[in-house]
């Protein structure tokens, strides 16, 4: 089943591979040459062999690499036209959006099909219940959901990648080192320390980074699994905690310039580090609930 | 030396805090780390491929992108924005701490209403900072500046904190994949559940600190009006 919703984001990747060859800036062929070769991953992977899939990746890198894969025009929504359909159609418009976590949670909860063809399911539930309460016409969906790739770009792909990047670094024993030199702070059948450097790992990984998704592939496979793990910790609660733990580093850091630069930029600070400033006391308070939350239901 | 398979933990330190391509960086690190430990390329190649397809759940959350997309063409934003202008008479530390509760539900419902450009600038600073000068008439250029910090962060905290508790998310996802390709097995849903704790903790605190900011200005703008 989850193999249909699969194939569904392979469609809308060609959607917007297409609509990319319909542009007329220079890099449109090399977009959508990144968005087919992604929709060929997506739907027939499972059928091709690993180092055709592995060659794929390698050339989606190199596209990204080159600042080729950028958005191409869209069919931008003029402001009078969103402000006209929010008199139209009223609160109305929260329905849809809401719909898809509360869909996901009851489909995971009652469905026998797993939390992960649950999420699809509210997704089909959802454009479903757009339709119904917009009234849009169905040629919006394509133009809006290609909007939305070309807005998330190539880092749509990026968790993903992560992921692949931890099998290959267990595969290559990267965690064994790791783990070998985090033997020298960590005591064996110390919890604690343990839970305290898995976490001060997270946050400060991804402070350097200025990016928590790609701390997490590293310190799971460095310190979750070869010593979280084996105590007996529970992957769920270590999961969800960890990749927060890693938050916190982001919002200490002048590297996530998103989160932290660009806000006192646009709001014309004369301290261009305030927010940082603002939210530091707070995360090392969170980080520390952190270690404690582990420590007290992970085991 | 074992220690040189650690290259590929620099290459993604380094080229993640020099800003290149993140994707690019991130294969470059993998391909790099099998290489030095010895393996072919085609077996690196063919690694990386079976665990990318087999991990295409971390993108499941392109298909949430079409009903947001609609969502926005017919109003969502312009919605949220007539909810939040209803709040009033109220001090600044208050019109954050509600910000931040309706901002971290709306994060738990994947719903895409606020960012730093579009909302924050617009809609939110203006709100705070008439709320400010309301209560203590003229305000100095230092408490300018800790009050734009603090709505700033409440935006942050709001959305980084409260985004995993919906199942859906890319953070959710991106756990359940990189433990699956472990050998973990982990479902979205309790992710989801056990990113609660976190997010109410973060915004509890966030309130906090709004009343103490509350107290504090009010404090420092009654001892100004004294000294007149």
């Amino acid at each position: 089943m989850i193999e249909i919703f699969y194939s569904l984001i392979g469609v809308i990747f060609i959607l917007a591979a297409i609509k990319a060859v319909g542009d007329t800036a220079p890099h449109r062929y090399w977009t959508a040459a990144f968005w087919i070769i992604l929709a060929v991953i997506f739907m027939a992977g499972p059928h091709l062999p690993g180092w055709v899939s592995g060659a794929g990746i390698l050339l989606l890198a190199l596209l990204s690499g080159s600042k080729n894969v950028r958005a191409t025009k869209n069919n931008v929504p003029t402001e009078e036209e969103v402000k006209h359909n929010a008199s139209v159609i009223g609160g109305k418009v929260f329905i849809p959006v809401l719909s898809l976590a509360l869909t996901a949670f009851l489909a995971a909860t009652l469905l026998p099909f797993g939390a992960s063809n649950a999420i699809g399911i509210s997704s089909i539930i959802g454009i479903c219940l757009a339709l119904f309460v917009t009234r849009a016409p169905v040629k919006y969906i394509l133009w809006d959901s290609t909007r939305l790739v070309d807005t998330v770009g190539s880092a749509s792909i990026f968790p993903q990648l992560l992921a692949a990047l931890g099998a290959l670094f267990t595969v290559a024993g990267v965690g064994k080192v790791i783990a070998g030199l985090a033997v020298c702070i960590i005591p064996p059948d110390n919890r604690f320390i343990a839970v305290v450097v898995f976490c001060l790992g997270m946050f400060l990984f991804a402070f350097i980074m200025g990016n928590a998704f790609a701390a997490f592939s590293v310190i799971m496979v460095g310190i979750a699994v070869p010593f979280l793990f084996p105590q007996g910790a529970n992957p769920t609660i270590i999961g969800a905690l960890g990749i927060s733990a890693g938050y916190c580093g982001t919002l200490c850091t002048p590297m996530a310039a998103n989160f932290n630069i660009l806000p006192a930029v646009l709001l014309e600070t004369t301290d261009k580090y305030i927010v940082i400033k603002s939210q530091i006391s707070l995360m090392l308070l969170l980080l520390v609930t952190h270690i404690l939350l582990i420590n007290f239901f992970a085991y | 030396m074992e220690i040189f398979k650690l290259v590929g933990v620099a290459i993604v330190v380094v080229g993640f805090a020099l800003k290149f391509d993140t994707i690019l960086t991130v294969v470059t690190a993998g391909i790099v780390t099998g290489l030095v430990a010895g393996m072919s390329f085609v077996e690196v190649l063919d690694t990386m491929g079976n665990a990318f397809v087999d991990q295409r759940l971390a993108t499941l959350f392109v298909l949430t992108l079409p009903v947001v997309g609609i969502c926005e063409r017919y109003g969502l934003k312009q919605k949220a924005l007539d909810f939040i202008e209803r709040i009033q008479n109220v001090t600044a530390g208050k019109i954050m701490s509600v910000y931040i509760v309706l901002r971290a539900i709306s994060a738990a419902f994947s719903l895409r209403m606020g960012g730093h450009a579009q909302f924050v600038r617009p809609v939110v600073h203006p709100m705070v900072h008439g709320a400010a000068i309301k209560s203590y008439g003229q305000i100095d250029e230092e408490t300018e500046d800790i009050i734009k910090g603090r709505i700033a962060a409440t935006e942050n905290v709001a959305t980084v904190f409260a985004q995993n508790v919906f199942m859906g998310s890319a953070g959710c996802l991106l756990v359940v994949s990189v433990l699956g390709e472990q050998g973990y097995k982990v479902d979205a849903m309790h992710v989801a559940l056990w990113s609660i704790p976190v997010a109410a903790a973060a915004v509890i605190l966030s309130i906090v600190q709004n009343i103490i900011l509350d107290r504090r200005l009010a404090e420092k703008y009654a001892k100004s009006e004294g000294i007149k």
